[in-house]
């Protein structure tokens, strides 16, 4: 246990943290890659066409992982924010804020994907079904915490400030969920029900699970890399720069 | 714990030093300030001198090092009633009068017996001036109604930033005045200038802050 | 020496917030008057006709007193903040999160209430139906306060930043949903003659929470803007 929180606490070093980081993002990437090659040939080659949606509907491996995403990456981008709050963690403030792109990435691409679905589907581009709309809000949460990160000129207190909104958003975001569902039962017209994912058939959920997985894969290898250019952007005057820039030059 | 002992200095840092950015601002710098003293901080402008005070006044964190106030680490709530900070933006309402203003403060900050905001502004050199909304006043005269908060507010330990800007000599030697009864009193005083021309004080000590390059 | 009470503290915040606002008593106008002109141009933008306006009232006086109250939010804690007031409150002996709180009131006091006192005149402009005229009032007098607490939280956040108008409206807008469905969904409701209780008794719950958490939080929020 002591091991492990000094293993942490070296981690949460910048120079310490942008070696690790550096050493594991090939890695992650690597995976990414593999198991996204291995979902999308499983998802567009061997899985059958549905009976109803014929090819159509292989926009969800793409759509349904982004919205797991969406998701968890807001989820990350709290915890982190919440630590940086806490303890004051410079390492903790820069992973919450590197968190908001990409987490608003996911989210535009699970609107994009489920309008495209949509189309197909329900003939129209956009319906104002309760997921796609809470996802819209999420955008907008996303959206909220990267500006208020770039109207504070302080880099840190930005980040401290983004990282409240990010919780003031996690607070609401089951309530702004629980009221669209509510609103959507309110207007029953447009209420179309998507394929649950209680009846997939194996042959499409294993390409559906190995491609949830490449978006993690890929959020890390990301997020790694995006912390390490924060990083080096706002410590750029301290020695472990200074001497990692010469030794950079000399090589 | 013990209780500290009374030669105890009432304000105290070491290797305080604050960074904007990882760019520092001032420090590391050791001060002691104890009851019944004065302390001047010089320094040229961007020195850092309001920065040192707003730190020391709990309004921005130390970068790094330690403060004490009264034998313990330094604590918001340790502090509140205890120090009056006067900033450069003197926190007086334009349309308001001087006597609503000071009446607002001391609700807040609490007021020394025997004292009344009127009175405050009498001792201050505002006589007639108590009902007069604060936008009709100079900028000398408005730095006085910021200067009776000193005269109401029970407060041990004050940090003024700049108090001798904008005033005339009058309002040069009442300052002066406070501060000096202050001290007979044994409260503390931390103040700020860039000249130290305003300031008669001959015991007093100084802290002089330097320019970062 | 005598500290002064608690109580005495946040009762001299709201009077002295409320007689600034008195001072300057022409300011008051200003949502008022915008959220007027507002629902004014609804009608030249979809036509003059009844039934279709009739639907959609609730809505409109809705969004356009949200409008109105975030183009007054940032008047919360700007002045004070210009003028040093902000730091004395800050630096005050007293438990922060009631004195903003009470702030807070007075921001409601200013500028909501008089959005409510004109919303059944926009109402009736829109030839909402006479009976769900009091259940928008209920509806108003419920969300109002959830929208100056929630703002009042995100405003202070922005509090470290210059021309914070549209970034306010950016963080705030998706926070206020559920306010809007709630309101809206309860006014729908009553005009088709539908219990509409339960979701007036949703934000009355969501309020009751905002009333506990919002001045803790725009207290922290405002600590961490001004570094404090």
């Amino acid at each position: 246990m002591n091991t492990l929180a000094l293993w942490f606490h070296k981690l949460g070093s910048p120079p310490t943290f942008y070696r690790f980081a550096g050493a594991l993002r090939p890695w992650l990437l690597a995976l990414a890659l593999l198991a996204g090659a291995i979902g999308l040939y499983g998802g567009l080659v061997l899985a059958p066409a549905d009976y109803q949606q014929g090819d159509a509907y292989r926009i969800i491996f793409i759509h349904v992982p982004s919205a797991w995403m969406s998701l968890f990456v807001y989820a990350c981008m709290a915890v982190a924010g919440f630590v940086a709050l806490v303890w004051r963690i410079k390492l903790a403030e820069i992973v919450a804020m590197e968190c908001a792109p990409i987490g608003a990435t996911f989210t535009f691409i699970t609107l994009v994907t489920g309008s495209l679905w949509g189309k197909p589907m329900w003939g129209t581009w956009w319906t104002w079904d309760a997921r796609l709309t809470s996802e819209l809000v999420l955008l907008f949460l996303y959206l909220g915490v990267i500006g208020l990160y770039y109207a504070i000129e302080d880099r840190r207190k930005a980040a401290r400030a983004a990282a409240f909104l990010a919780l003031v958003g996690i607070v609401n975001l089951p309530i702004v969920h629980f009221s669209v569902v509510w609103w959507n039962t309110l207007h029953q017209g447009s209420t179309v029900r998507i394929l649950g994912p209680s009846h997939i058939a194996p042959s499409m959920l294993w390409p559906l699970l190995t491609m949830a997985l490449a978006a993690k894969f890929y959020f890390g290898a990301s997020l790694l890399g995006r912390a390490r250019v924060a990083l080096l952007a706002q410590e750029g005057g301290k020695d472990w720069v200074r001497a990692l820039a010469q030794a950079e030059g000399g090589a | 714990m013990t209780t500290s002992p009374p030669t105890a200095a009432l304000l105290e840092a070491r290797g305080l030093a604050f960074a904007r950015n990882d760019e520092p601002v001032f420090g590391p710098l050791d001060l002691a300030l104890g009851r019944g003293e004065t302390l001047l901080v010089e320094g040229d402008n961007g020195s850092g001198k309001t920065t040192l005070l707003r730190v020391l006044a709990g309004l921005l964190p130390a970068g790094a090092g330690e403060i004490r106030f009264d034998g313990a680490p330094l604590r918001r709530e340790a502090l509140a009633g205890r120090a009056l900070f006067l900033g450069h933006q003197l926190g007086l309402k334009l349309d308001l009068s001087c006597i609503e203003n000071l009446r607002h403060f001391v609700a807040l900050y609490g007021q020394r017996d025997g004292l009344t905001p009127a009175a405050a502004i009498d001792q201050v050199g505002l006589a007639g001036y108590g009902d007069e909304p604060v936008r009709r006043l100079s900028a000398g005269q408005k730095k006085r109604a910021a200067l009776a908060r000193l005269l109401l507010a029970p407060a041990e330990l004050w940090l003024l930033d700049e108090p001798f800007a904008n005033l005339d000599r009058h309002g040069i030697a009442l300052v002066n005045r406070l501060l000096a009864a202050h001290a007979a009193r044994g409260g503390a005083a931390l103040v700020t200038s860039h000249g130290a021309v305003s300031f008669v004080d001959p015991s007093a000590r100084h802290l002089c802050l330097e320019l970062r390059a | 020496m005598r500290p002064g009470s608690t109580a005495a503290a946040c009762a001299a915040v709201l009077r002295r917030d409320l007689l600034l606002a008195w001072r300057r008593r022409g300011d008051a106008a200003f949502p008022v008057l915008y959220a007027l002109i507002v629902a004014t141009l609804f009608p030249f933008a979809l036509g003059p006709e009844d039934a279709l306006l009739a639907r959609i009232a609730a809505g409109i006086v809705l969004v356009t007193v949200l409008l109105a109250m975030l183009l007054a939010l940032d008047a919360l804690f700007r002045p004070d903040l210009e003028d040093g007031s902000l730091e004395l409150l800050l630096l005050a002996p007293q438990p922060l999160p009631l004195l903003l709180g009470m702030k807070i009131l007075a921001h409601w006091i200013t500028t909501a209430l008089p959005l409510i006192v004109i919303a059944p005149l926009l109402a009736t402009m829109l030839h909402l139906p006479a009976q769900a005229q009091a259940v928008l009032l209920a509806a108003l007098l419920l969300g109002t306060p959830l929208l100056s607490l929630l703002g009042a939280v995100l405003v202070a956040l922005t509090a470290g930043t210059y021309r914070s108008g549209m970034l306010l409206a950016l963080m705030l807008l998706p926070l206020t949903v559920p306010v809007v469905i709630f309101a809206a969904g309860a006014v729908s409701a009553a005009e088709a003659g539908l219990p509409h209780l339960a979701p007036l008794l949703w934000l009355g719950a969501a309020l009751a929470l905002a009333l506990v958490l919002a001045p803790l939080a725009c207290a922290a929020a405002l600590r961490i803007a001004l570094d404090a």
